[in-house]
């Protein structure tokens, strides 16, 4: 096991360092290597879709012979992969009654839960102040308010002075929001790095 | 080649700090939410419920990875401290990749912890491969395992308001970060402690994870003063017209 470990933190470093280096230096056969290692990646992420759905097969299939919460939608999901998957390899993607399948269901599907979305969002605009009666959740919902006042259609055409505001509190948000890109840029970095030399190793063993 | 230079330098500066974190410890700011998480922890094994941690669906193919990853990291940590519990944490993602590692870091959380039995593959879920179906699979979780906490820390977009909303359905606990800015939204209003920006990439080092943790915080605060001058006196000499 141990091996193993090694082995692993042995291949993740150096294959990281690789593609690294290939980005940077154009010195051959760097930029070759980098491009191989990230093929190689793309047909292992291929494959681990496939692991991951047989995981999700099985946490299922587990759910419904222990006579879990919840296993009747479980045992219902396992049948629609099963015929999906099935049908799907049989007919090809292109098939009409495979596009069916996605028109009339995945995308209505998903449609409905992004309409759900617009009303839990409202939903917990309102409970904010409930949870938190600070002068940071005011400005918050103040702003929010203020800028779709702004930019939302009326009957009688824009609001006075809604270009004030959409350039003030414009300005604010996007500074705002780079502030938090660059943070977030940050932390990808040095969580990158901290993977490449092998501090954290997500991928076991250690 | 400036690109290369910053990293070499980051690379540098986190070596050094990391060695001179192992031996005296960092004294971390509070942040309310991860103070929230130790004690859901610490309640979740008295109690013998379940925390489920959910971890995005940020893929290891792209940038979106390095929120993923700084999830995993936490996971191991509180893998390691839950092992004790009658109940282990769930853990969902939304990419493949991501549920394979978020399995084997449970079982090498167990494994340091001594508790290598404690490890189902079922504790380790892909719930969905595109956003809803991940956020509808999360939902499941919350709602038939009995969870007391929901750590939601990675890469979600939108649909991170329907998983926000479950959790406060059955009333147990949301401690969520996200570097997506529409997530960071939901979660401020969602959340009983928000958490903003890179504090998301803190959650290691809140949770004990070490001294590389540690570190890497004092290189981000190191690298942010310095953008910070830069960006200061960049507009300064704008301003005078030298550039």
């Amino acid at each position: 096991m141990r091996i193993v470990a090694i082995l692993s933190a042995i291949a993740a470093i150096s294959a990281g360092i690789i593609v690294l280096l290939g980005y940077f230096v154009s010195i051959p056969p760097l930029p070759d290597l980098r491009l191989l290692l990230t093929d190689w990646a793309i047909l292992i992420a291929g494959m681990a879709v496939l692991v991951g759905i047989y995981n999700l097969v099985a946490v299922q299939m587990e759910k419904i012979r222990t006579r879990q919460k919840g296993g009747a939608y479980g045992a219902l999901l396992v049948l629609s992969l099963i015929i999906t998957f099935g049908f799907g390899l049989l007919l090809g993607p292109e098939d009409p009654w495979m596009r069916l399948a996605v028109e009339a269901v995945i995308v209505p599907v998903e449609a409905a839960l992004m309409a759900i979305l617009a009303v839990t969002l409202i939903y917990a605009s309102i409970r904010l102040f409930q949870r938190r009666m600070d002068v940071m959740s005011v400005l918050f919902l103040l702003a929010a308010v203020v800028f779709m006042l702004a930019i939302m259609p009326t009957p009688f055409g824009p609001i006075p002075g809604d270009w004030f505001i959409l350039l003030v509190e414009g300005a604010i948000a996007r500074g705002g929001a780079r502030g938090l890109l660059i943070g977030i840029a940050l932390g990808t970095l040095l969580t990158g790095l901290r993977v490449l030399f092998g501090m954290d190793r997500p991928y076991g063993g250690n | 080649m400036i690109a290369l230079g910053l990293l070499g330098f980051a690379a540098l500066l986190l070596l050094g700090l990391t060695l001179w974190r192992r031996r005296s410890r960092a004294i971390l700011r509070p942040i309310d939410a991860y103070e929230r998480l130790n004690r859901a922890v610490g309640l979740a094994v008295e109690m013998g419920t379940r925390l489920h941690i959910s971890l995005g669906r940020g893929s290891l193919a792209t940038t979106r990875g390095g929120s993923a990853l700084a999830g995993l990291a936490m996971l191991r940590r509180l893998a390691e401290r839950t092992s004790a519990s009658d109940r282990p944490p769930v853990v969902t993602s939304g990419d493949a990749a991501l549920a394979i590692l978020s399995q084997d870091t449970l079982q090498s959380g167990y494994r340091v912890a001594g508790a290598q039995e404690q490890y189902r593959f079922s504790t380790g879920r892909l719930t969905g491969l595109t956003p809803f179906s991940y956020a509808a699979g999360s939902m499941s979780v919350e709602h038939d395992e009995n969870v007391s906490a929901n750590v939601v820390i990675g890469d979600l977009g939108m649909e991170s308001a329907l998983i926000a909303e479950a959790s406060d359905r059955e009333n147990s606990s949301l401690i969520a970060a996200s570097d997506d800015l529409s997530a960071q939204t939901i979660f401020y209003v969602s959340a009983q402690e928000p958490l903003i920006g890179e504090e998301l990439f803190a959650a290691g080092a809140y949770v004990g994870a070490g001294a590389s943790h540690e570190g890497s915080l004092l290189v981000q605060d190191i690298l942010r003063w310095l953008i910070i001058i830069t960006i200061l006196a960049g507009s300064f000499l704008k301003f005078l017209g030298m550039i």
